[in-house]
């Protein structure tokens, strides 16, 4: 206890070199760390991200870019499928109910889904959870749109406010349809998935901005408005993708091929769970680098202390004698950079648990915001406080280096520095 | 207090080697120290002044014959015993830095008793408590109370130094005193307080003073004087590791 004592005075009195350190560690576990949180979270997230769908259909590519855009709204897809094959499709004896999705515009860096009232019925979230309104109610109109909680929050919408949509998904669009504004008839309520950062509206809806449009561009010389396009034939031609629930898990196989096979278009269907798992194990290459990155990176910073440790080894020479004089044991020596090794380590691991959720604080709305990533700022897991324990553990094994040289030099030097 | 011990320390036939293929640095055929006796040692670099207090401190155990302090055969006491020993009856003053920088004053004085617990009961008992012991120490070297809870040990000068090494030494009354050129760093003034605080002390607790010095105009203070490069059969001293 005295040896922790002196090691903690010894620390104390380098404070500079020490916090510098420190600090190298602290920033490495808080790397680690982080890294550890982003990598459960998103695992989490995914697999919240849809619950209840027992398929999803789209053009055939493959089964992680259907997942992306139709799930995460990440990129585009490369082709539509035709209304006439999604009606077909959806008649199907076996299919429960069906979420048609059409992508392709934005607002304001927002993705637009294009899709039904079922949307609001049957979509399902986080163990089947269903989506929830916390102002104003589903669209009615072809020019309503309900908006994700975080749309609503970023951008200060409220119920009855008028929006404008973006043609394409650049940050800002490079045309928009700013003669067809859609008024906001709902605000749903925060999920923690992709759907609050979309702004829904009816298929009719996008079907009518693009009415007078041809090949991505307004077409020229025609221009029809707002109120003669409600009076026309809104039916889409084609969708991007949608949501199929079974009404027997047993069929979705049956389903699957049936899709596979459609001979009028080349579709996919795929398992949103096995697709999530594939999306999951591609992810899990890059997240394990990262943690073996991290890992790497924490060795730097306990390499720095035992460096720190080693170079003031010559000037603590004296010290070393004099402990020795007035009784310590070369133990005693021994367990003194022990002790400071660990305890640089152990208030480094601190610092950066510290740091970390400084960090979560700070970059929270932000991940959310870029990466629709929802870190939750709970206590430490099990896996993290192993990860603590094993940077402690681990600074006390890097002072083994500093604390042998210490003993030798101790034992060399007895209680008399020859000088 | 030490009266019932024949002789404070006792050398026979004692040799040290560096390692076992070199000469040995120490070769001592018969050396002792009387209880109460205060022996100055002079000797030139070389002389192995060195191995010699290592020695006596029991850090350091001879390739060949005894080492006996206070009627305790070092050689017969583990590694541990010895640690302990030294902590119990062993008082040393160095020539410089001698103070624990990272350690307040009265940490530094309060050392020993950390690792003997027979100097923290007589600290205790001189004192009321070590802590008390170690302030009345530290003032009857000179140092003034403001200092004492104020000054950093590295904001001492060379002398204040010295007497705070001093005080850890002499706290809880070790029955034998270490003192390796406590004054060369010391002006003249110094230096003879410093040597008068020693004495004193030194003779009111009837403590063995082993002086170790190559001012030889000191000599005249002692009891006895031994040139170590005269009864050291291996002195080498034209050689400057000492």
């Amino acid at each position: 206890m005295f040896t922790f004592h002196l090691a903690l005075k010894s620390l104390i009195s380098r404070r500079v070199t020490v916090f510098l350190t420190v600090l190298a560690i602290a920033m490495s576990v808080m790397l680690l760390l982080g890294v550890e949180r982003i990598r459960t979270e998103t695992r989490y997230s995914f697999a919240s991200t849809v619950s209840g769908t027992d398929l999803i259909v789209g053009a055939r590519s493959g089964s992680i870019p259907l997942l992306l855009y139709s799930v995460f709204r990440i990129g585009n897809a490369t082709n539509n499928i035709s209304w006439r094959s999604y009606r077909e499709l959806a008649t199907d004896p076996n299919v429960a109910w069906t979420i048609p999705l059409s992508l392709g515009d934005s607002h304001r860096g927002f993705r637009v889904l294009g899709t039904n009232g079922d949307y609001f019925k049957y979509f399902r979230y986080a163990r089947s959870r269903a989506l929830r309104f916390t102002a104003g109610k589903p669209f009615e109109d072809v020019f309503d749109t309900v908006i994700g909680a975080e749309v609503a929050d970023a951008l200060r919408y409220e119920v009855g406010d008028r929006i404008v949509v973006d043609h394409g998904v650049g940050q800002i669009g490079f045309s928009s349809h700013t003669d067809k504004p859609f008024r906001i008839s709902g605000i749903l309520a925060r999920t923690g998935t992709p759907v609050d950062r979309t702004v829904h509206v009816s298929l009719g809806g996008i079907e009518a901005i693009h009415i007078d449009w041809r090949s991505g561009a307004p077409a020229r010389g025609l221009r029809i408005d707002a109120e003669r396009v409600r009076q026309m034939n809104l039916q889409p031609k084609a969708i991007t993708a949608f949501l199929v629930g079974l009404k027997s898990r047993f069929a979705t196989f049956t389903v699957q091929r049936r899709v596979n096979g459609y001979g009028a278009e080349p579709l996919l269907a795929i398992l949103p769970g096995v697709a999530l798992q594939e999306l999951w194990s591609l992810m899990g290459t890059a997240d394990r680098a990262l943690v073996a990155i991290s890992v790497f990176v924490v060795a730097t910073g306990l390499i720095g202390m035992v460096t720190m440790l080693l170079s003031g080894m010559n000037e603590r020479r004296r010290e070393m004698a004099i402990l020795r004089s007035v009784g310590a044991r070369p133990g005693h020596i021994f367990s003194l950079f022990i002790a400071e090794a660990t305890l640089v380590a152990g208030i480094g691991a601190i610092l950066g648990t510290v740091l970390l959720y400084a960090g979560l604080f700070v970059a929270q709305p932000a991940i959310e915001d870029a990466y629709g990533l929802f870190l939750e700022v709970g206590p430490p897991t099990r896996i993290e406080i192993i990860y603590l324990g094993a940077v402690v553990v681990a600074g006390a094994i890097a002072g083994l280096i500093p604390a042998l040289r210490a003993l030798r030099l101790s034992l060399a030097d007895g209680m008399i520095v020859r000088s | 207090m030490v009266s019932a011990i024949a002789q404070s320390v006792h050398l026979s036939d004692v040799t040290y080697k560096w390692r076992p293929d070199l000469p040995p640095v120490l070769d001592i055929s018969t050396f002792s120290v009387a209880p109460g006796e205060r022996l100055f040692i002079s000797g030139p670099s070389g002389s192995g002044k060195t191995t010699f207090l290592n020695l006596i401190g029991g850090v350091a155990l001879p390739d060949t014959g005894e080492v006996t302090v206070l009627d305790s055969q070092l050689k017969g006491l583990s590694p541990a015993k010895r640690d302990a020993f030294r902590a119990d009856h062993i008082g040393v003053i160095f020539q410089l830095f001698n103070l624990v920088p990272y350690l307040s004053l009265i940490e530094n004085v309060l050392l020993p008793c950390r690792f003997s617990k027979r100097r923290h009961a007589r600290a205790a008992s001189e004192g009321g408590t070590p802590e008390s012991e170690a302030r009345r120490l530290l003032t009857y070297m000179g140092i003034s109370e403001s200092a004492l809870d104020n000054r950093r040990v590295t904001d001492l000068s060379v002398g204040q130094q010295q007497r705070v090494a001093a005080a850890r030494a002499l706290i809880g009354a070790p029955e034998l005193l270490i003192v390796d050129e406590p004054t060369t760093a010391l002006d003249e003034n110094s230096r003879q307080s410093f040597l008068e605080i020693l004495f004193e002390t030194v003779a009111r607790n009837r403590q063995t003073l082993i002086f170790v010095s190559h001012d030889e105009r000191m000599e005249a203070l002692f009891d006895r004087h031994i040139v170590l490069s005269d009864i050291n059969r291996a002195a080498q001293p034209e050689d400057i590791a000492g």
